[in-house]
């Protein structure tokens, strides 16, 4: 079995690799896949940190992790689409009605 | 080498070079399937953990459920058009620039941290433990968890369904 470092250094790839697709992306879908990347990058890191201590309550943490991504999926994608529906573009660099 | 270190490579190779590709694909539709692919992925990482319950929860959850909904989304909000699938990019440069270095700072403190590793046999399943914890210790986050889909759900409900204007 890899060790522990092996399994968090993919983790922080994937997390990073999040964060850019939602700070380069200008498309409202593919910021929601991009947390959803990094929602799973955290799972990993949770998973295996309780794995290599052999304690379970780090997987009860993803259970809740998953379920929280879950709402968080079908509440945004409502908003993504009501956005588009008055407003015409899933462009988020275009949404900047509350801009000061 | 060991099977069990040849699956982690090929699985994490695959888990980050598809979200490579989900990052910079210039078509929506290819991106989401990228994400299928990176969500089986990790499915695999959590099988090689010896976490079966959230593996299965992974594929069930991420990839039947919340991928069909993206797609829903992507064919909902692009009016037909193959030429408005395309996503753009801003900013590429120095977004790059800065994570690659937020990510060799990680790399480089999970690095030189001795973490406190367990020297554990291989555990026979993890399903009775964590239902026994979410039944007893994590009742109240359970139900919690329940209260908030169910609210997630009639939000959901609410903004996606037509409002009747007044003119």
């Amino acid at each position: 079995m890899v060790g522990l470092e092996w399994y968090l250094g993919v983790s922080a790839i994937l997390f990073v690799i999040g964060v850019l697709g939602v700070l380069i992306s200008k498309n409202a879908i593919v910021v929601f896949m991009c947390v959803e990347l990094m929602l799973s990058a955290v799972n990993i890191t949770l998973v295996a940190f309780s794995s290599f201590m052999g304690d379970v309550h780090g997987m009860i943490l993803v259970f809740f992790v998953l379920c929280v991504a879950a709402a968080e999926a079908c509440v945004g994608l409502a908003i993504v689409i009501a956005i588009f529906r008055n407003n015409i573009t899933a462009d988020i660099s275009k949404i900047n009605l509350l801009r000061w | 080498m060991e099977l069990t270190t040849l699956l982690f490579y090929f699985f994490s190779l695959l888990t980050i070079g598809s979200a490579i590709f989900m990052v910079f694909s210039k078509n929506i539709v290819h991106a989401a399937f990228a994400l299928m692919f990176t969500l089986l992925g990790v499915a695999a990482l959590y099988v090689l953990l010896f976490a079966d319950f959230i593996a299965a929860t992974q594929i069930l959850v991420y990839v039947g459920g919340i991928l069909i909904l993206i797609l829903f989304g992507v064919m909902l909000t692009t009016k037909g058009f193959t030429d408005n699938l395309k996503t753009l990019t801003t900013n590429l440069r120095p977004v790059s620039v800065v994570m690659t270095l937020v990510a060799a700072g990680m790399i480089y403190v999970l690095l030189t941290t001795t973490w406190p590793v367990a020297e554990i046999a291989e555990p026979e399943g993890t399903i009775t433990g964590l239902g026994t914890l979410l039944l007893k210790e994590y009742i109240l986050p359970f139900q919690v968890t329940g209260v908030l889909l169910l609210v997630a759900i009639i939000g959901a409900l609410l903004m996606a369904t037509k409002v009747k204007h007044q003119q």
